[in-house]
């Protein structure tokens, strides 16, 4: 099975043909983070009306890119949800409306699920059950996987999502949007155990996180040893991005490790624009060879937001029978755990 | 929502040492709330600014003042979503933070108006990313770093404000 798979939930549009025969045939990917850096913050219509424009010739793209016609495609899949609802609206209508055109099926796509389900793409893809650590601008959850739609949140943040804080860690330092891979960067450079950033939460049992006491932590130490210019000094810059970053990684490799012991699983599955970071790769490919677990996570450019993962998902519903009826249904706020299993 | 030309002398400043302060200012700034509600037929809802630096504490205290109204779990940042509502508690209370609106007109489309109907708790982080397309508030609060701790202004911004600032000292 052929699926066309669209992705439009935030500022990214993504359009990819996945076939279940040959894996990923195609995939373009617009992003509006230029165009959102130039009025220095996302903007929803401005992103909506963004995604109406590319769609269209970004189908053409991928269609030439495999080489294939219209009537080689057997269904569609959109993200439905989560997400900012105008964005959503005008991706799942497109699907819907050019399934309904074509005479396909269609299917709406859970976003989280899709970027669950991402390292699937790769030559060496995790096996059923795992453990996944979904990290990103919007959301911090560890979730049980015991098979695609069969989900259970273990643990989420309690307040800002561990990409929004390198976002705001990143505004703090004055470097641009994203800041995860600012931060990275700068980071690098800087000297390990000048600054001991708080773990927060680990001291605690279960599985949640909590992020926003971190953005006080930054600010205060910041605020210490900032020059005339409200900065400070490269170096140390640099030694708040290190432990700012320390911080983060360990934070998310204790809370992995107690899921992981918690549920007897040995394989981790990392996803979202965080799991892009390659000192949390390191830390934890490390940590689980120690207790004979394994990482797995997709290819740069399928952390952050894409279409790929969204033909995958959606593929694997629609070859278990799986389709929506034609009324257009997103849902901006949508719990995991309500996904239907594939049976 | 026209311009309010209400001038008020009624400002009440708090320091907070730590979180626990900061979580204790929002629980008691929802006692208040609930009280003048209680008191009288407001049908009208209540908008708060929250003002303060990246870190200041406005989380901290949006979280005092959720948990005042009774909500247990989570309070999720609503930077990327630009509104976190919370429909079942009484009353109903929408948490925004614009940090990310980079064009006031942007809330027109996002149905702002509809957040300010009955009675209901506005908490908007980041307000003046929406100037223009926003509702007076009632109560500015602004949290400012005063070394070890923070600083926390609140001031009533017309007759409502006062009134809940004032069951706010009693």
């Amino acid at each position: 099975m052929r699926v066309l798979g669209i992705e439009t939930s935030c500022d990214e549009t993504g359009v990819a043909i996945y076939d279940s025969e040959q894996g990923l045939l195609a995939d373009a990917l617009y992003s509006q983070v230029k165009l959102h850096a130039e009025y220095g913050g996302v903007v929803p219509e401005l992103a909506s009306r963004d995604h109406v424009r590319k769609l269209l010739p970004m189908i053409e793209s991928v269609l030439k890119q495999a080489d294939l016609t219209t009537g080689h495609i057997d269904g569609i899949a959109y993200t439905s949800g989560p997400g900012l609802i105008g964005a959503l609206m005008v991706g799942a209508c497109f699907g819907r409306s050019l399934a309904y055109a074509w005479g396909k099926p269609a299917i709406g796509v859970h976003h989280m699920e899709g970027h669950l389900l991402a390292p699937m793409l790769e030559d060496n893809p995790p096996e059923f059950p795992f453990v996944a650590l979904l990290v990103s601008g919007g959301h911090t959850q560890l979730v049980q996987v015991e098979a695609i739609g069969q989900y259970r949140l273990l643990g989420e943040s309690l307040d800002d999502a561990a990409g929004e804080a390198f976002d705001k860690a990143a505004k703090m330092l004055d470097l641009d949007y994203p800041g995860g891979p600012h931060i990275a960067r700068l980071a690098e450079s800087g000297t390990s155990g000048r600054f001991t950033f708080p773990r927060p939460m680990v001291d605690r049992p279960g599985l949640d996180f909590s992020f926003s006491g971190l953005k006080t932590f930054t600010l205060n130490t910041v605020a210490a040893h900032a020059l005339d210019d409200g900065l400070p000094d490269d170096q140390t810059c640099a030694d708040i991005a290190h432990a700012f970053q320390e911080a983060v990684v360990q934070t998310l490799a204790i809370k992995c490790r107690r899921a992981l012991s918690e549920t007897g699983y040995k394989t981790l599955v990392i996803a979202g624009g965080v799991s892009a970071n390659i000192r949390l790769r390191d830390v934890l490919v490390k940590e689980l060879a120690r207790v004979g677990g394994s990482v797995f996570y997709a290819r740069h450019q399928f952390c952050t937001d894409n279409g790929a993962m969204i033909a995958y998902a959606g593929c694997q519903r629609l070859l278990a029978g799986q389709q929506d009826k034609l009324a257009v249904n997103v849902k901006p706020r949508w719990p995991m755990d309500t996904l239907s299993p594939l049976l | 929502m026209g311009a309010d030309i209400h001038t008020s002398t009624l400002t009440v400043t708090r320091y907070l040492e730590g979180e626990p302060a900061t979580i204790e200012l929002g629980q008691r700034m929802s006692r208040a709330i609930t009280k003048v509600f209680s008191e009288s037929d407001a049908s009208l809802g209540v908008v708060i600014y929250l003002q303060g630096d990246l870190g200041a504490g406005k989380t901290t205290f949006s979280r005092g003042l959720l948990t005042g109204f009774g909500h247990h779990g989570a309070v999720k940042s609503p930077t990327y979503t630009l509104v976190e509502p919370y429909e079942q508690l009484s009353p109903r209370v929408y948490h925004f933070d614009l940090y990310r609106l980079a064009d006031p007109e942007e809330l027109e489309f996002m149905g702002i108006r509809d957040y300010f109907e009955g009675q209901s708790v506005c908490l908007m982080e980041w307000p003046s990313r929406g100037e223009g397309f926003l509702p007076p508030a009632d109560i500015m609060i602004d949290i400012s770093v005063k070394a070890p701790g923070r600083s926390a202004l609140l001031t009533a911004l017309n007759s409502k404000g006062e009134g809940i600032l004032t069951s706010f000292l009693s």
